[in-house]
């Protein structure tokens, strides 16, 4: 009975398994094994990858790994025995990756990086579409000389010591600041790119820069330390946004609807939208290009003029 | 009952007792006072209060502010390592009640005194999970525990979609940031709390029988302590603690940071009790210097953020100053320390 059971049911899976690939007749399958959606802003990169694939007819296999390398591993094997045209990879840590990259470059299918990088061969994948957060926090300091006409005393709260982020949006920021001798970073500390942090560090920077009047703007390395920081200046006294400029990067939702409030007054987005880069990747090296190893794909710079209007868009 | 009477008297009368327990008092009051000197001189402009908006303004009141939660967690710690346990879950329980907090504002419009009491509820149903399994199941304290330290941040961003769940409301943002003549709110609760706290322990024979649990549990059982409800009640006042201090933390930010919130906050918590005199083996805890343990950390944290000292160098300067506080109490460098001292005299 289990056996006649068992047998059927693969007979109808099969059914639908044909039935589907011949519906999703496409042009190009591509697997994508995302790490998972830990935070709003993954969630809203899986939904924009998985809309540009639907508007170019291509196929997506989607695998989501719950934060665990040994499931993304498992997924891109699956994608190689099924013989997929590509695959895009979020990769959740940095090592570990090369034998399973080396297994995709054996059968010929090329691997894309998708927002972050990994510990491994150049060759053993076709490229890597990421931000870059050098040229995040430079963008962050020319609006800030525009705005202030090179003449600031800034304080930064930095994201956690030592990731990535932190590092480079730090030396993007201090590379163009450095180009304005009368805008100084005046202090600099960890606020771990959470809220509170943000929030216990403003206040020390308050306390120590006599109640905050010495601060003309604070840059933070996050959304989230910025929120923290409206909060701090708003207890000192001081408007946030008027009397002290906020300047920070990510773009997540709460932070329209700060700047909507005059709160903060400029964002500069991470972008989320890499699948576009990504398929024509995978594309031109099909139809025999090449393909730089790093495809930067930076977001735009918002300001709070679209704010309202923005939040209405992200926070659904 | 009259033996421990009699231990009650004694701790009042008998002369070198209370010498012995001062000098406890003397390692942590003075570092703190080192601590908070040593950010006077680094950071001019650190004694200064000034009152904003009809409230005290400035670093000293930055400590006490900031230390609240830290306090009420480190309290409760206390307690429970006076027992011989440990609870690690201290900072997820505070990710779920900030969690709890957050989402009933959001969605429901129950009034917010009945939301805080929920929130606490759910603290006291952590505690009393962490208390079943230690007391009635025998499990270790630290494995007992390590499991809704892990899974309790799971829970707490399943309750919040995985998204900070942000609030506005007048009377969390008084607990939050808020101030009553001048005094920060949450600096009242930690207070009131851990005064009322230390009457039970101290004012009652309860702190003698979580210190006679905490020393020999088998021994208060046949002296006819109830020894597994002492262990379940120190984790129920650890999870009621930590839960306030979760509604704290989430108020403070107008958010529950389901990642974030509390993170790494039972090491503070422990150190802090570690540095009050306390022995992780049980049967010793003193609310009061734990306190101080906590301020000590707290003005050790404010002095650096004020001082601008490049953040990688902030982590090892901490330990340092820990590591400094914690031999000059060791007795055995005490002892070390004065003989050497003594024997440059002669």
């Amino acid at each position: 009975m289990t056996g006649f059971r068992k047998l059927a049911l693969g007979g109808v899976a099969m059914c639908i398994g044909l039935g589907m690939s011949v519906a999703a007749h496409a042009d190009m399958v591509i697997g994508f094994s995302q790490i998972g959606s830990e935070s709003g802003w993954r969630t809203s990169e899986t939904a924009s990858i998985k809309a540009e694939a639907e508007r170019r007819g291509i196929d997506l296999k989607f695998s989501d790994a719950q934060q665990k390398q040994e499931n993304q591993i498992k997924a891109v094997r699956s994608f190689i025995a099924q013989g997929v045209d590509g695959i895009l990879l979020a990769p959740v840590v940095e090592t570990g990756w090369d034998q399973v990259l080396q297994e995709a470059k054996d059968a010929g299918i090329p691997v894309v990086l998708v927002d972050r990088g990994v510990a491994a061969s150049e060759d053993l994948y076709l490229t890597k579409v990421a931000s870059d957060f050098v040229v995040e926090g430079a963008l962050a300091a020319a609006w800030l000389a525009a705005e202030t006409n090179g003449v600031c005393d800034v304080v930064e709260l930095q994201g956690t010591v030592g990731s990535s982020a932190a590092n480079d949006r730090k030396a993007g920021f201090e590379s163009v600041v450095g180009n304005f001798p009368a805008i100084n970073i005046i202090r600099s500390q960890s606020g771990d790119f959470t809220r509170s942090g943000g929030k216990e560090v403003m206040e020390s920077f308050l306390k120590a820069e006599d109640g905050g009047k010495n601060i003309c703007a604070v840059y933070a390395h996050n959304d989230d330390m910025a929120l923290g920081a409206v909060q701090a200046i708003k207890e000192a006294g001081l408007k946030p946004g008027a009397d002290i400029l906020i300047v920070s990067i990510d773009a997540v939702p709460d932070i329209f609807k700060a700047m909507a409030d005059g709160d903060t007054n400029a964002t500069i987005e991470l972008n989320p939208h890499l699948g576009g880069p990504s398929f024509d990747a995978i594309k031109t090296a099909k139809d025999g290009g090449t393909v730089d190893k790093w495809i930067k794909a930076n977001g735009p710079l918002f300001l709070p003029d679209t704010a309202a209007e923005e939040y209405a868009k992200r926070s659904q | 009952m009259t033996g421990l009477e009699d231990r009650k008297n004694q701790r009042k009368t008998t002369m070198p007792f209370s010498v012995k327990l001062n000098r406890q008092w003397l390692g942590p009051v003075i570092a703190l006072l080192l601590i908070i000197i040593g950010n006077g001189i680094i950071s001019p402009g650190f004694f200064t209060i000034r009152i904003v908006d009809g409230h005290l303004y400035g670093s000293l009141v930055d400590i006490v502010h900031r230390g609240a939660s830290t306090v009420l967690v480190a309290v409760g710690m206390a307690i429970v390592i006076g027992t011989r346990g440990i609870d690690l879950s201290v900072g997820s329980i505070i990710a779920i009640c900030g969690a709890v907090t957050a989402v009933l504002i959001r969605d429901t419009s129950l009034s917010p005194f009945v939301i805080l009491l929920i929130a606490l509820a759910a603290g006291i149903v952590c505690g009393l999970w962490n208390g079943m399994l230690v007391a009635y199941l025998d499990i270790q304290p630290i494995i007992a525990t390590l499991i809704l330290m892990v899974a309790g941040r799971g829970i707490a961003q399943m309750i919040t979609g995985g998204q900070i769940v942000t609030f506005h409301g007048p009377f969390f943002e008084a607990i939050g940031s808020g101030y009553l003549l001048g005094i920060p709110w949450r600096v009242i609760i930690a207070a009131v709390l851990i005064a009322g706290l230390w009457a039970v322990m101290r004012k009652t024979a309860l702190g003698l029988f979580v210190e006679s649990v905490g020393g020999n549990a088998r021994a208060s059982r046949l002296a006819g302590i109830d020894a597994r409800g002492i262990k379940v009640l120190a984790y129920v006042i650890s999870g009621l603690c930590s839960a306030m201090a979760g509604v704290i933390i989430a108020a403070d930010i107008r958010g529950a940071d389901a990642n974030n919130a509390g993170l790494w906050l039972e090491l503070d918590a422990i150190l802090a009790v570690v540095i009050g005199g306390a022995a992780l083996m049980g049967g010793r805890f003193y609310l009061g210097l734990t306190v101080i343990g906590v301020l000590i950390i707290q003005a050790l944290t404010t002095g650096i953020l004020l001082s601008g000292l490049p953040s990688q160098y902030t982590l090892i300067v901490k330990a340092a100053v820990v590591m400094v506080v914690l031999l000059v109490q060791a007795p055995k460098a005490r002892d070390m320390i004065l003989r050497a001292m003594q024997r440059k005299k002669s």
